[in-house]
């Protein structure tokens, strides 16, 4: 029979944790109301701006920026964003598990790969899986600026734009609802042409004035704007993980309370009627 | 009823006008455009200036937009702004106390201004007074 006191104490420490991670939970939830909403408020444009860039990827252009050209592909880079801290559950591990995924069809292609990682558990993930991490940022805060990003994003477009890698690949976390994150890659660049109707004839834009700093500016703006819903998203996702993981936790430390809680009663009670049947049957032999 | 094109205005924090309109007027890098629905594909810079809509029916609305990109297709025009708001959101006063800051930073003529991002910012609250007169004088 297990041990009153024992149990008692084991109770208090599940407590003590349940009283942690509920706390936790609601700090997620406030955070993520937050994160949400800044992840909203970009989003219109990320999409819009894709959009364009889809339909310019589609275009016949005279003028064809070095970012619209496909090559053979020989080295393919990756852009990783993941959390910087864990306890979100899955969300990390659903993202690295999809991306290995990907890069292992790379790999028997016998095509190499570069990662650029940003957040602190995808680095620590491929510190242990190997790979030729070419760039690596962490302490995104919750609230990311542009400029933090830019450095670590810039190695792997310069890498581009010499030739050392022909194809960049974005993999984030795209926030559904709370409940559901979809680990998500996307090709950067060379641009993804947008599906059309078929059809249709070959067609340019007009630009005013040059193609070329035009589509320069845009493009540039198209990849800072994809990188930063990426990981303006990747906060929310995480908060929203947070929440839930904490929340699940919360209640697994309240079932567990509750059993041995169960078992310590029992064990008391148990105790009480040995001491009785032992007075009892020490007054009749007396 | 009139043709009509699909029109959205975004900028980098939301998204501030979708739907369909009769026309749009914007000031592109080189020069005011007119779009009507059938727009043969063009793709130019905005300039800090009012961009006009006419939305069906005839009522017309005025945004501003501080630069950006537009995209035209034949039946959807994208404006992808820096910044950009309703007209009737401009804060006259701050944006006449901006331009007269940036003024004085430019007559003062000091070496350590930042020239080339002063005088952009003279530019931007020059369009964003004149949006507003022209929001004025419609009404």
């Amino acid at each position: 029979m297990a041990n009153a006191k024992e149990l008692r104490k084991q109770i208090g420490s599940i407590k003590n944790t349940q009283k942690i991670t509920s706390a936790m939970e609601m700090v997620a939830a406030s955070k993520m109301r937050k994160a949400q909403e800044r992840m909203s408020r970009g989003r219109p444009y990320s999409d819009h701006i894709r959009e364009v860039i889809g339909h310019v990827a589609n275009a016949s252009p005279e003028y064809r920026h070095q970012f619209m050209i496909e090559r053979p592909v020989k080295r393919v880079g990756y852009i990783i964003v993941t959390t910087d801290k864990g306890l979100c559950g899955g969300l990390n591990i659903n993202l690295l598990k999809a991306t290995v995924k990907h890069i292992k069809t790379w790999v028997e292609q016998e095509v190499e790969v570069d990662l650029c990682l940003i957040g602190n558990k995808g680095a620590q993930f491929f510190r242990s899986y190997g790979g030729n991490v070419v760039a690596a940022s962490s302490h995104v805060s919750e609230n990311p600026v542009m400029t933090d990003l830019i450095g670590s994003i810039k190695v792997m477009l310069d890498a581009f734009e010499a030739g050392r890698v022909d194809k960049i690949i974005l993999a984030n976390n795209v926030f559904k609802n709370t409940m559901t994150q979809v680990p998500t890659l996307r090709q950067l660049v060379p641009l993804d042409a947008a599906k059309e109707a078929p059809g249709r004839q070959r067609w340019d834009y007009i630009y005013e004035p040059e193609a070329r700093d035009l589509l320069e500016g845009l493009i540039t703006r198209y990849i800072e704007s994809q990188v930063y819903q990426a990981v303006v998203e990747n906060v929310a996702c995480e908060q929203a993980a947070k929440m839930i993981a904490m929340k699940s936790a919360t209640d697994n430390a309240g079932d567990l309370v509750d059993e041995l809680q169960l078992i310590m009663n029992n064990a008391r009670q148990a105790a009480i009627t040995q001491e009785l049947s032992e007075i009892v049957s020490g007054a009749a032999a007396v | 009823m009139a043709a009509t094109v699909h029109c959205s205005i975004v900028s980098a924090e939301r998204e501030i006008f979708f739907g369909a309109v009769e026309m749009v007027v914007a000031s592109g890098t080189d020069g005011e455009l007119g779009i009507f629905p059938g727009h043969t594909p063009l793709l130019t810079g905005v300039k800090p200036g009012p961009v006009r809509l006419r939305l069906e029916g005839g009522v017309e609305e005025v945004f501003f937009a501080s630069g950006g990109y537009i995209e035209v297709q034949p039946n959807a025009v994208t404006i992808l702004a820096d910044t950009a708001f309703r007209a009737d959101d401009i804060d006259e006063a701050a944006a006449i106390e901006a331009q007269q800051k940036a003024a004085r930073e430019l007559a003062d003529n000091r070496a350590d201004i930042d020239f080339g991002r002063v005088s952009a910012d003279l530019a931007e609250q020059a369009a964003m007074l004149r949006t507003i007169r022209k929001f004025r004088e419609q009404r």
